[in-house]
């Protein structure tokens, strides 16, 4: 039964359907590379996860987006800064929310309160 | 066609057809107004803490966690919403109904946010009847210009286990439903958390009916922003 749904024999219909969609929808891209980051987010939400194994995880998406090419999401940077400050590093706290106002000068004015209220070690 | 009975192609129409109207297909629902939003034009969203009206502790975090995905996607920018998180409850806010009490003025001090995002979960979690078991988690959400105060858009979407993952749809929102299942799949089983993505992602997502506008960094040019009616 399996067979039937096959990927060989999907493919070419998939492509007919990508086809016919861009008369009315864009074949949509995503804008950024997420990885597991929000997931990572809600377990550091629940204190399911350390700030360590965070920083690990989250260095390891931004690898690979850097291999695929795509731009991390926003808030990611300023997340892993989190993590780095509740690890004591406070240079790579202030690193990484002065590359996520790099990213998005959206956040501009945060990082620069957060920057402001964080004493110096 | 020439297809016999037992070829996949034989699937082939009735599956595009699926596809195509799926994608295109617009419900006949109520026109929102977009004047105040196209006035507004907000490039980044403050998503704070959603108001639980559901006896589930995990919705408001469960939400919060994944709210960034559709709305990032659709061109905003949205803020760490860990950290949004932290600063509150460095502030001595750790509760939602009093965050959502914080005055806009307060917010747009402290964030630069162009707009709020205020969203309650009325409902999350598993309810049982006979031979199975149903997970349903709805959401209404609110955005407000933190710059004038207005009301910028409404909306409420739901989501539930009973659908099964087939009939997410083509376009930007299938592709965003999906995507969001796959991210948590492999580390999650909360059902009710895998729910409560599906729900963000018809909340949260531009393109939908009556959904949010595109956001300015996305690669969408701006007379497709107002979805179509």
């Amino acid at each position: 039964m399996t067979h039937f749904f096959s990927m060989r024999g999907l493919l070419p219909i998939a492509g007919a359907a990508v086809t016919a969609l861009s008369g009315c929808v864009t074949p949509p891209q995503p804008l950024y590379h997420w990885g597991d980051f929000q997931a990572q987010q809600y377990a550091y939400f629940k204190s399911e996860i350390g700030p360590e194994e965070g920083i690990q995880r989250l260095e390891k998406v931004r690898e690979n987006a850097k291999a695929k090419g795509l731009p991390v999401p926003p808030g990611m940077q300023a997340h892993l800064g989190l993590l780095y400050g509740q690890t004591g590093r406070t240079d790579l706290f202030e690193q990484s929310l002065l590359a996520e106002k790099q990213q998005f000068p959206e956040s501009a004015a945060y990082v620069d309160f957060l920057l402001k209220k964080t004493p110096k070690q | 066609m020439k297809a016999t009975p037992s070829h996949p192609r034989r699937f082939a129409a009735p599956l595009a057809a699926a596809l195509l109207l799926g994608a295109c297909a617009t419900p006949r629902t109520v026109p929102s107004d977009y004047t105040a939003f196209k006035e507004a034009r907000p490039a980044s969203i403050l998503v704070l803490p959603p108001l639980n009206s559901s006896p589930d502790v995990n919705a408001t975090y469960s939400m919060m966690s994944q709210a960034t995905f559709p709305l990032a996607e659709s061109g905003y920018y949205v803020f760490p919403v860990t950290l949004v998180d932290e600063t509150f409850k460095q502030n001595g806010l750790s509760s939602p109904p009093d965050i959502h009490g914080v005055s806009i003025t307060r917010l747009r001090d402290i964030f630069g946010a162009d707009a709020a995002l205020y969203i309650n979960v009325r409902q999350y979690g598993t309810s049982y009847v006979i031979v199975s078991s149903e997970t349903r988690v709805t959401a209404d959400a609110k955005l407000v210009d933190l710059r004038s105060g207005k009301v910028l858009w409404t909306g409420t979407a739901t989501a539930s286990s009973a659908e099964g993952n087939n009939n997410s749809g083509g376009g930007l929102v299938g592709m965003l439903v999906r995507a969001a299942i796959r991210q948590i799949a492999e580390t999650v089983t909360n059902q009710g958390h895998v729910v409560a993505g599906q729900t963000s992602v018809r909340l949260l997502s531009a393109g939908r009916p009556n959904g949010i506008l595109f956001g300015p960094r996305s690669l969408k040019p701006l007379k497709e922003s107002v979805p179509a009616q």
